[in-house]
């Protein structure tokens, strides 16, 4: 019985695994052992270089560049989508009319592609004729180019996330509202507890799993949306919106820098998993996965 | 909760879905009225269609649809077969190497082939796949998240009909068939809705493997036609984006309760 058991557990676990580590672990593997070797270029072949590469990177101002730039995306996106996100699902946890229509303003977002989103915002910020000069026209303002100035631009970026992001925070929170009993917020209303106070000693402590969730999430899609920075900044001016994902792109696809690529891709596998160790040592004490 | 404060909250959520569909309104505005009312906000604005017949006559996008559909019909046909055969592995056998390989399959929720475009590149170019449709989908093919949640539903199956099933003779894939497919159903939802929303969408990675209009996607068609800009009127650049994201969008809408619930049961799990 036991050993064609395995032997069938084995068979029909074969053809996803090929693919899973055809395409995720081994070049996670060869990433690493590439960034300790040198770019083939034309008849020169790739040599090993040991740590040339990473001499390189840490000596690479872009590098830190984008990396801060990753820091502040992630500090200036997360916190508030999050924070809208509870705010929306509190506003549609309850009975009224056009309950229904908000509730799908706030997540059709969602679905856009970030590359439509991002042509829908270019209308936006473009100087003299998107709709942020108009309006600011009208106000009696001069034009801003917030796209194309260094202190804007990723800001700029960072509210395009926002926009993308909170309206699918929000369907966590609700679930993690439409699992609060009842009786534990009546029951503090019975004692005299404001709207305000119920929040913040019932309802945002039992959404804490939630928020966790979220922010794990929230910290990973962080390094992986780089769509729209092809359309709005191209990662400029002077790198000023370029976040690490785009900058091995360009690294790897427009310079075919691939050694220096796979060395920065090493940065960003590193990243991930020690969010991946936090997530273990924070997450999983709080939430029971079933 | 007093009645001043409910109304308040009410308020507080239409100004807010307001300036949330303030965007996707305006591109839906310049898409449908002529170039002269762009920022020209009057209800008796003339509506035209003819921004969507440029942008349409503009750009292969028939094309890309193709490609897209295809490619989003390929990876869901591939997840939906590979994830099922793997999750009741995961699910209802114990082998020596399960908890490795479960490792493996999560780990692919961390480190995902979204990232890996450098050595993933390298691996399509040696299989001679470059500029195809069958590239942009492999990495995709098995999805550990797929996998996971497919386990998870597989695991609250009652083993006892898999016995019932066993007396009446049917073998390991006539019970999967049978038994567990039909009682996953709305996992199976959840996840093409995701899969579908996503893989649709995705951009970086068909962007790097394709480079003709036989093989780009509409997210890559889109991207090339709005760069471009020689002189292409904003007007009809909204129109091909709304065009772009208008099977989804209308998708969306009309089961948007189903949407809402995958990607919510699709998270939790």
């Amino acid at each position: 019985m036991s050993r064609r058991h395995w032997i069938q557990a084995w068979l029909l676990l074969l053809p996803a695994m090929v693919f899973l580590i055809a395409f995720t672990h081994v070049p996670a593997v060869t990433t690493i052992w590439n960034s300790f070797f040198s770019t083939p270029r034309g008849r020169r072949p790739s040599v090993f270089v040991g740590l040339d590469n990473y001499e390189r990177l840490v000596a690479d101002p872009v590098f830190w560049k984008v990396l801060g730039n990753n820091l502040w995306f992630a500090l200036g996106t997360i916190p508030i989508s999050i924070l809208l996100a509870i705010v929306m699902a509190l506003f549609v946890n309850r009975q009224f009319r056009a309950r229904g229509l908000v509730r799908m303003a706030y997540f059709t977002p969602t679905v856009l592609p970030l590359i439509a989103v991002a042509n829908i915002w270019l209308f936006f910020y473009t100087p003299g004729f998107g709709l942020i000069d108009q309006i600011l026209g009208w106000l009696g303002f001069g034009q801003t180019n917030l796209l194309g100035s260094p202190d804007t631009a990723l800001p700029a970026l960072m509210a395009v996330t926002i926009w993308k992001e909170a309206g699918f925070f929000m369907i966590f929170y609700l679930a993690a509202l439409q699992s609060i009993p009842p009786s534990l917020t009546e029951a503090a209303r019975i004692e005299g507890a404001g709207s305000w106070r119920i929040f913040w000693q019932i309802t945002f402590p039992l959404m804490m799993p939630t928020t966790l969730f979220v922010s794990v999430n929230a910290v990973i899609n962080s390094f992986r949306m780089v769509d729209h920075i092809f359309i709005l900044t191209g990662g400029g001016p002077d790198n000023a919106s370029s976040l690490l994902l785009y900058y091995i792109y360009e690294t790897s696809f427009r310079y075919w820098d691939t050694s220096y690529g796979a060395t920065l891709t090493v940065v960003m596998i590193a990243l991930l998993c020690l969010i991946a160790i936090g997530q273990v040592f924070f997450l999983d004490r709080k939430v029971h996965y079933k | 909760m007093t009645g001043f404060d409910r109304h308040l909250q009410t308020f507080g959520a239409l100004i807010l879905a307001a300036l949330w569909v303030l965007p996707l309104a305006y591109a839906i505005w310049t898409a449908i009225h002529p170039a002269a009312y762009e920022a020209h906000f009057v209800l008796n604005a003339p509506l035209t269609t003819d921004n969507f017949v440029k942008a349409w006559n503009a750009a292969p996008f028939a094309r890309y649809f193709l490609n897209t559909f295809v490619l989003v019909t390929a990876i869901l046909a591939a997840q939906f077969i590979l994830c099922t055969l793997a999750a009741y592995a995961f699910a209802r056998y114990r082998f020596p190497g399960r908890g490795f390989l479960f490792f493996l399959v999560l780990l692919q929720l961390l480190v995902m082939p979204d990232i890996l475009i450098v050595e993933n590149y390298r691996m399509i170019h040696s299989l001679g796949l470059v500029d195809t449709i069958t590239a942009i989908g492999l990495p995709y093919a098995a999805s550990g998240f797929g996998i996971f949640l497919i386990r998870q539903t597989f695991l609250t199956i009652p083993t006892e009909l898999d016995d019932a099933a066993r007396i009446e003779g049917a073998g390991p894939l006539t019970i999967l068939w049978r038994v567990y497919v039909p009682l996953a159903r709305p996992t199976y939802l959840a996840y093409g809705l995701v899969s579908v929303s996503h893989h649709w969408n995705n951009f970086l990675w068909p962007l790097i493997v394709t480079n003709s209009v036989e093989t780009r996607p509409v997210t890559v068609g889109l991207s090339i036609f709005s760069t471009i800009d020689a002189g292409v009127e904003w007007s009809v650049i909204n129109a091909a984006t709304l065009m772009t994201s208008g099977p989804l969008l209308i998708g969306f809408l009309l089961f948007q309760r189903q949407f809402v619930q995958s990607f919510m049961r699709a998270g939790i799990k």
